[in-house]
């Protein structure tokens, strides 16, 4: 049975709207960042302009360049902390077999059910004792709350499909459980790592209600808080080229990164929500 | 003096009992064979042997010691894995390596142990390729070398030839059969559920059964006089043919069992006749599968070539001293009379 | 000796290492979830505030529910439990999460199954359906905000264009549109995990099935019907409590896009200003205790509903 033709037509012209609204909105923040001027303020379909001056604007202005790297060192060492303390624990948890395993596991996953805003005032506490308000180690710090049970999770449903015998194998040749992780498990679950540490990433990179609070001056916000407080002086002056401009700036990275990095970050989303 | 002998050894996974008072006492450089069907315990006592399990209770000596409480390192072993277990990301020099890097030898000792290994083996020239890059038969030969390395005391493979097609594996068993005679100091302990590889391997052999062992003996014991109707029917190709009823209870026992090549068969005269159902030629051998009247259907081997249509009426003769006589339990009645 | 397991040195070793591996990754999840968590829960029984945090004092349940007694045989109830903004904030929330929840799934749906299809381009479709969530939330908001603005928005002039609408809308300042402006933002950025989600599901249905149906004769609305629908149903179930937990703490968009005002406040943005901008920070507290509670609930039926595999015993 072949579709008909116009069972082809219509398939084809669902393809075409899926794709239109997905990539139009970004298409026109492109566009608009490119306008300057009266041309802003004329409704477009197709790029008139080519015109860097917004860009040139965020730029030359000092504190975005200091948000931009804000939010690169909170997002780099989140996965890089994440990731160092999930892997150790996924072993145990999918290697080792122990009294009270499942409750730990099932501990770990509801804590990646928290609301945000139910810690907010205790974790506001916490950052303050430690004398970490409006630095960014209260975001690298607080982060924890969501990157880790997702790392965690992922990277024990990873590792309890690496085959038995070679952990095994290493055992009998005398390799401490330290040793098997670094030598013989780490080299093997790169595809894992690389797929939660992007989540990881693009999590923190996007996160805003944390460090909305915890941080307090602008040379210490990250990226998406400072594009959400722009604001001008009156309703009719907000920079919307500016914004436009930054907004594409801080996405540009994600969108090739999830491009590149399609499959990978398929597989991971799935692997973290589906298998259970 | 044995090397590795197990004293009243039993295993539990939670409540379920898989193993039961084993007690066996294996010989230092001997070739022992664990052989039973699928889920009786092998691989379950041999990991037990090798460490990676715990021994529920009793108590495992190698060399006189005590080895509950030892470290699988610790233990003089090296084990083969029917997967082979290499380690994929790692060179087969590094995968070959790895185990001595871990008990701290020098350089130029773990070089110079490698290089041994590879030369008896024949993969000198593989040393720096990645398991990927090796056939089967390579790869297991790796994981022999990699064993090998190691200098252990006690062998253990686990089917290590079962991922091997029909020719590799009798290639593969013939050099297991060659490396056990270049290491005549070292026990090797094989598992496996082939009863032709435990017949061809074996200076011992231990058959298991639901957790027990049922007899333990040379090849030519077992097939010479089981200590069961399970050891009867397990060892031998083809089955030994067990027949109940009348011919049974005329020797006074439950089981009658009669080896396929004990029977001669003739088509003029003989103890039973029957009728042909079916013929199996192997070229070297035939099989004759005879309906026997007042019997049941029993095998017959013949030497050769021999051509029989269905339906043919045949007769044979099962030689006396080669009968087995079982009682309801499955014990041995009377020993067939030795000529 | 039954019930009794003799543990060798290797699992006690293995046994110690475990928990020395797990104890970094339980510390930090405690002080960055257990612990705060409960003193969010005390905070919400006492009378903090912002700048005296440390010398809260415990006040019952005041700030859920209290009588207050005008002295003259009349009072009125005061509380979180008694505000009827709470009360707002809560039926918005509900709103938000059930409609968008649904459209979304709808949506994910019809996604999965065309990039379940094969035909040219379907990686770069996949490719450019991703690109909603790989925008951060905030920048979305923006985005979208630019695109509604009332005055200079494209989709003021598309509608008019196009006939739907006479004179321009003020869509995110409006109150009569400023929750559809929410859920249209939310639904464009999170369709793309569900449809993902979903496509998952898709891709495990064996295909031989679809074969046999084929060769039934089965016609395909009836396949999807009885045959897909059923066997995707659990990935789907999935995806939608991952989504309806998400949909039920949404903030930023709420935050970004609008006006704070009755026809939007979400649960979690009333939570935070009372927290930072009204310096209520015990009455936050509450609320925030409020939210976490329906959560949890949620969270834990559904475990309990689907009987989730932790161990991983049977895969
Ligand atoms: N980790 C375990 N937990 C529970 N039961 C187990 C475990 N490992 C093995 N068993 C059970 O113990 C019994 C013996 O298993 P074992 O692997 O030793 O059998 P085997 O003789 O090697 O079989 P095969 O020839 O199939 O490899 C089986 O019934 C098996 O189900
Ligand atoms: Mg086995």
């Amino acid at each position: 049975m072949k579709p008909g033709i116009w069972q082809r037509i219509g398939f084809y012209a669902i393809v075409i709207v899926i794709v239109t609204q997905a990539v139009f909105p970004f298409y026109y923040a492109i566009l608009t960042s490119l306008e300057d001027g009266q041309a802003l303020f004329e409704v477009n379909y197709l790029p008139k302009a080519l015109n860097l001056t917004n860009y040139r604007a965020m730029l030359a202005e000092g504190v975005f360049g200091k948000q931009m790297l804000n939010s690169v060192f909170v997002a780099s060492v989140v996965v890089v902390v994440s990731l160092f303390l999930a892997v150790t624990a996924a072993f145990a948890l999918s290697r080792i077999r122990f009294r009270g395993r499942g409750l730990l596991l099932l501990t770990v996953l509801s804590v990646s059910m928290f609301p945000q805003i139910a810690v907010l005032s205790g974790l506001f506490e916490v950052i303050r004792f430690f004398g970490l308000f409006n630095s960014l180690w209260s975001l690298v710090f607080s982060y924890m709350i969501f990157t880790l049970p997702f790392t965690v999770w992922v990277l024990t449903t990873f590792m309890r499909n690496l085959p038995v015998e070679i952990e095994e194998a290493a055992i009998m040749d005398g390799a401490s459980s330290l040793t098997i992780i670094r030598r013989v498990f780490l080299p093997l679950m790169w595809p894992a790592m690389v797929t939660t540490g992007l989540l990881a990433f693009i999590h923190a990179w996007n996160e805003f209600l944390f460090a909305l609070t915890f941080t307090s001056t602008d040379s210490q916000r990250t990226v998406p808080v400072a594009i959400a407080l722009v604001s001008g002086r009156s309703e009719f002056e907000i920079p919307w080229g500016n914004i436009m401009a930054a907004s594409v700036i801080v996405t540009l990275p994600l969108v090739a990164l999830v491009l590149i990095f399609q499959r990978r970050i398929v597989s991971g989303l799935t692997a973290g929500a589906v298998k259970g | 003096m044995a090397t590795v002998e197990l004293i009243n050894v039993s295993k539990s996974f939670g409540s379920v009992e898989v193993l039961r008072d084993i007690n066996l006492s294996l010989e230092k450089g001997k070739f022992v064979v664990f052989v039973g069907p699928s889920g009786c315990g092998k691989s379950t006592l041999l990991r037990m042997i090798a460490g990676l399990e715990d021994i529920t209770s009793g108590e495992l000596r190698i060399d006189g010691q005590p080895m509950n409480e030892v470290l699988p390192a610790k233990r003089g072993i090296a084990m083969v894995f029917q997967s082979y277990a290499l380690y994929p990301h790692m060179t087969v020099f590094e995968n070959m390596s790895f185990g001595l890097e871990q008990a701290k030898l020098s350089k130029p000792e773990i070089e110079a142990r490698v290089q041994d290994a590879a030369k008896m083996l024949q993969i000198e020239g593989l040393l720096d390729r990645k398991p990927k890059q090796l056939s089967g038969g390579q790869r297991q030969r790796v994981a022999i070398g990699r064993a090998i390395t190691r200098d252990p005391r006690v062998f253990l493979f686990d089917e290590p030839l079962s991922n091997l097609d029909a020719a590799l594996r009798v290639d593969t068993r013939l050099e297991i059969a060659a490396l056990s005679e270049r290491l005549p100091d070292t026990t090797m302990i094989y598992v496996t559920h082939d009863q032709v590889e435990a017949m061809t391997l074996a200076d011992r052999i231990v058959v298991l059964n639901g957790g027990i062992v049922e007899q333990v003996g040379s090849p030519m014991d077992l097939y010479e006089s089981p200590a069961s109707e399970f050891v009867a029917g397990f060892i031998g190709s083809p089955r030994m043919n067990f027949l109940k009823g009348g011919v049974a209870e005329a020797h006074g026992a439950a089981t009658y069992g009669i080896r396929p090549e004990h029977i001669a068969l003739s088509d003029e005269r003989g103890d039973w006749s029957g009728r042909v159902v079916l013929t199996e030629r192997l070229g070297s051998d035939t099989f004759v599968h005879v309906e026997v009247k007042g019997v049941g259907p029993v095998n017959v081997r013949v030497e050769g070539r021999a051509d029989f249509a269905s339906g043919e009426t045949v007769y044979l003769s099962p030689d006396p001293a080669s009968v087995h006589l079982f009682d309801p339990q499955g014990r041995p009645v009377v020993r067939s009379v030795t000529p | 000796m039954a019930g009794k397991t003799a543990q060798s040195r290797l699992s006690r070793n293995r046994t110690r290492s475990a928990w020395l591996f797990l104890a970094p990754m339980l510390v930090t999840l405690f002080v960055v979830a257990a612990w705060p968590l409960g003193r969010t829960v005390w905070f919400s029984f006492t009378d903090a505030s912002l700048d005296l945090i440390s010398q809260a004092r415990w006040v019952g349940i005041r700030n859920y529910l209290e009588w207050v007694d005008w002295g003259d045989g009349t009072g009125q109830y005061y509380g979180l439990l008694a505000d009827p903004r709470w009360w707002r904030s809560v039926w918005n929330t509900v709103r938000f999460a059930v409609v968008s929840v649904s459209f979304e799934t709808l949506f994910g749906l019809v996604i999965a199954l065309v990039l379940n299809q094969s035909f040219r381009g379907r990686g770069l479709v996949r490719a450019a359906v991703l690109i909603p969530w790989a925008i951060p939330t905030i920048v979305s908001a923006k985005m979208w905000a630019w695109m509604m603005h009332d005055q200079f928005g494209i989709l003021n002039d598309m509608f008019m264009r196009l006939g739907l609408i006479s004179e321009p809308v003020a869509w995110t300042a409006s109150p009569d549109t400023a929750m559809i402006a929410i859920l249209i933002v939310d639904i464009w950025k999170t369709t793309p995990f569900m449809a993902l989600l979903i496509l998952a599901g898709l891709q495990m249905v064996p295909q031989d099935i679809y074969e046999a149906a084929k060769l039934d004769g089965v016609p395909p609305t009836r396949v999807f019907r009885k045959i897909t629908l059923p066997l995707i149903m659990p990935a789907v179930l999935v995806a939608v409590v991952f989504r309806a937990l998400d949909a039920l703490r949404v903030f930023d968009i709420v935050y970004v896009l609008t006006p704070n005002t009755d026809a939007t406040r979400t649960m979690s943005v009333y939570a935070r200003e009372n927290l930072f901008d009204f310096d209520q920070f015990a009455y936050g507290s509450a609320a925030s205790t409020l939210l976490f509670l329906v959560i949890a609930l949620i969270t834990i039926s559904f475990i309990l509903a689907t009987r989730m595999d932790l161990e991983g015993n049977t895969t």
